[in-house]
């Protein structure tokens, strides 16, 4: 309780991002159901939201880098913020184990049910209900994406990425900025490279393999599971190269750098649900 | 918009916070203090809960006799949606988290919430919410329908009212995923010095384990809607059997959420009990230790329990069977607590001010709508009362005596510490005996309803359900009008500002740091100073 003693916990003052975070949320979410429903109109305005969210996440993220910076914030907040990523974390752990949960009872209930002798007989009865599948009523014949190609080459990219990262946190601890700046922008062009391959894969899947997000549970599963996981390596990205640029910038000290660890956690756990994907969407 | 982009002049930030707190409506918008922002949860809490009740009203206004009179059957099932999805998010959920920003940490003696931002922006995500869910009303095709368990493939037939209602929930969910991060991070890293977790108020302990069940679900809902949206605008399919998947996953992924969801809004209630009861019996809480350990196994249990809602759908054998034992499990922990609270009252020094009344009331109805659920629970007899008023009378009495009763014994527990000001005793009374007769008139004839085989969600029904429907036609317009007197009561405190002056302990029995610590009303910034808990 040393800290304790020393200063008070931080509380910051009333600030006015967080309502134009609502705005924007507000903009995005009714100007997407305008949009889905076929007024065009919706898409300017998901736009002008998602402007409005960017603006107000860097201006607010912003006064918390200059608190950081200013020093007002001790091991007490630290701690605070260690508590409030890992949940964050967990969160988004659940997020994705509702797909992978689908996935599952595609593969294990449903479509093997769909081939299982009452349905077969009675509705479909040339379905045999091996996965890969799009299901009894999909026609167009398609290819499954192999794993070992570009997939594989990705598995290698990310996991790779994994150790740069460790090695600029390594620099960081040391107080040695070249090799922090240096391996946090070769973790950088791993993530960029992963997500140009991975632009290269669905245009592969839709121009060569005919394999689209419409087909069936197969294209369901594959596509909403690698996408949002690419959506979440793109965030991932962002936040490196923030991270990147307050390196330039010359912020960060060897025991305190949380932001900086935080993507870090984030980087890896992207990195862990890339492997599962790897093995359950791509593999197996 | 533009008067809020351009005002920035808050680099001074001097933690000390004596400066620059905005009046009128800004000083409510830009809010970091947890006891503004728990006040706003409150009242948005409040709003919701009459916007849900006119509906409900409208549904028991259509169900005073047979036949069709006020609205037709599509719009029915709109207000039986919206009802359900308003009280759930609208009301019950934002009520709780009220309560936790304004006493968490006046109870574990930290000075704010851990993320005072995030805090302030946890709140002002629900009215955007809320506008976007009740806005589905007025776009063509109505607001959603197909039940607040929004069940696929009827959400994948509905017009833009199930995009906004889907837009809503996300919404919302992120709200409470901020919400529980904030209160989970408060209590593990804010408590005062000496206070272990072993001695944190109940209150706190449900609510930590209340936070934790909800990041660990809100998720798997927002995955859930997100299927539905993409199957109903990109072609996937999710929920669609000749492409593969199947509608009853989304029940399954619905339910993981589901199950835990109720919990997340009995387990705050528990908490307001276990404090209420205490301080009206004079007496520490019984087996304090085994509440903790009880409240830790309902949450574990609500994680495996979920396809109990699911008993007709067509699972297999070994599937229901291991639902519904482990479903009756939960009546152990549920009974622990029960017990325990019997026991606290034991040979007490017992005084029945109202926050106790709604806590006794709390007790028996709770325990009723407990044995109902016991009830449905065995898989054989829920074939029977699957989908019926039987159901409809079981979750309104969890809900309603549980959740809203609790909520309610908080208020009238807590209002002299919010406002500095003694709530009408007398009043107070008659809102208790009025809303516990009105309460067992509207929903008791319910379970005679659904036994007598009458299902829920339909605007007509057979002429032999008339007289009971009638009876609770006429409660539920009674426990309507009763909660204005509760509304009356509230504002003789908090702004007509009327009443005997609180002092800062006005419950002799109450011995948490808010009661013993602080003066009514807490002072806007309190437990700058840590108190040392020994």
């Amino acid at each position: 309780m040393s800290e304790h003693a020393q200063r008070h916990y931080f509380v910051p003052q009333p600030s006015h991002w967080m309502i134009v975070g609502s705005f924007a949320l507000l903009f995005m979410a009714g100007g997407a159901a305008m949009w889905f429903n076929g007024a065009e109109l919706g898409r300017y305005a998901v736009l002008a939201g998602f402007a409005l969210l960017v603006f107000m996440m860097v201006r607010w993220f912003g006064d918390v880098v200059r608190e950081s910076e200013g020093g007002k914030y001790g091991k007490r907040e630290d701690v605070s913020f260690r508590w409030g990523m890992s949940w964050f974390i967990f969160s988004e752990v659940m997020f994705f184990a509702a797909f992978f949960g689908a996935l599952f009872y595609a593969r294990v209930l449903s479509v093997p049910d769909l081939g299982g002798l009452t349905s077969r007989e009675l509705l479909w009865p040339d379905f045999s209900g091996q996965w890969p599948s799009a299901g009894p009523a999909f026609k167009d014949p398609f290819s499954p994406m192999a794993a070992w190609g570009v997939p594989a080459l990705n598995t290698l990219l990310l996991l790779s990425s994994g150790v740069t990262l460790t090695i600029a946190h390594f620099g960081m601890l040391e107080g040695n900025r070249a090799k922090l700046k240096l391996w946090l922008f070769l973790t950088i062009a791993l993530g960029v490279t992963f997500l140009g391959f991975q632009m290269f894969e669905y245009h592969h899947a839709y121009s060569e393999l005919n394999l689209k997000l419409s087909t069936g549970i197969y294209g369901t599963t594959f596509f909403m599971l690698t996408g949002f996981h690419g959506f979440h390596v793109t965030v991932g990205v962002i936040m490196l190269t923030t991270m990147l640029f307050r390196s330039f910038a010359g912020h960060f000290k060897p025991d305190h750098h949380f932001a900086f660890e935080a993507v870090a956690w984030y980087w890896h756990f992207v990195d862990v649900v890339w492997l599962l994907l790897f093995i359950f969407v791509y593999w197996l | 918009m533009s008067a809020v982009i351009d005002t920035h002049g808050h680099g001074h930030t001097d933690h000390d916070g004596h400066e620059h707190h905005p009046s009128g409506l800004m000083r409510w918008v830009t809010t970091t203090n947890h006891k503004d922002i728990g006040t706003m949860y409150l009242w948005f809490s409040f709003t919701m809960l009459l916007i849900g009740g006119v509906l409900a009203l409208t549904i028991r206004a259509e169900l005073f006799e047979p036949g069709l009179q006020i609205v037709n059957p599509e719009f029915f099932n709109q207000l039986t949606t919206m009802h359900g999805l308003i009280m759930v998010f609208g009301a019950i959920m934002p009520a709780f988290v009220g309560f936790a920003n304004w006493q968490i940490p006046l109870m574990i003696g930290a000075p704010d919430m851990a993320f005072a931002r995030m805090n302030n922006w946890s709140f002002w995500l629900l009215p955007v919410a809320a506008l976007l869910l009740i806005s589905s009303f007025f776009v063509p095709g109505g607001a959603p329908a197909a039940g607040w368990t929004i069940y696929a493939p009827l959400s994948l037939q509905m017009g833009p009212g199930m995009d906004l209602g889907i837009f809503a929930l996300h919404i919302m969910g992120a709200s409470s995923i901020m919400g529980s991060i904030n209160i989970i991070t408060t209590i593990l890293n804010m408590r005062a010095p000496g206070m272990t977790l072993m001695k944190m108020p109940m209150f706190v302990w449900t609510w930590l384990i209340t936070a934790y069940l909800l990041i660990a679900v809100m998720p798997v809902l927002a995955g859930a809607i997100t299927m539905t949206l993409t199957d109903r605008h990109f072609g996937t399919s999710f929920f669609n059997a000749a492409g593969g998947g199947d509608p009853v996953m989304f029940q399954h992924i619905f339910w993981f959420f589901g199950h835990p969801e109720v919990y997340i809004m009995i387990l705050p209630a528990f908490g307001i009990i276990s404090q209420v009861i205490p301080a009206f019996a004079r007496k520490p809480l019984f087996g304090y230790a085994s509440m903790v350990y009880a409240t830790s196994s309902i949450a574990i249990l609500s994680f495996i329990v979920w396809a109990h809602h699911m008993f007709t759908v067509g699972l297999p054998t070994a599937g229901l069977l291991f639902f519904m034992y482990a479903t009756m499990l939960i009546a152990v922990p549920t009974g622990v607590k029960v017990f325990n609270w019997l026991a606290t009252m034991w040979q007490g020094s017992m005084t029945f001010e109202t926050p106790m009344l709604f806590a006794v009331g709390f007790i028996f109805v709770f325990t009723m709508g407990g044995f109902t659920g016991l009830m449905l629970a065995i898989m054989p007899v829920d074939v029977q009362m699957q989908d019926t008023y039987y159901v409809v009378a079981h979750f309104h009495y969890v809900l309603v005596a549980g959740s809203l009763f609790a909520i309610f014994a908080g208020t009238y527990f807590w209002i002299p510490k919010w406002t500095g000001i003694m709530y009408d005793e007398t009043l107070g009374k008659w809102h208790f005996w009025l809303s516990l007769v009105f309460f067992n008139v509207t929903f008791f004839p319910m379970h005679f309803l659904g036994l007598a085989g009458m299902p829920r969600r339909i605007p007509d029904y057979a002429s032999q359900f008339t007289e009971f429907n009638q009876i609770a036609s006429v409660g539920a317009f009674g426990f309507g009008l009763t909660q204005l007197l509760f509304l009356y009561i509230v504002l003789k405190c908090s702004v007509l500002r009327k009443g005997e002056k609180a002092p800062a302990r006005p419950w002799e029995g109450a011995d948490t740091l808010e009661w013993t610590h602080l003066p009514s009303p807490a002072p806007y910034h309190s437990f700058h100073e840590q108190p040392e808990v020994k």
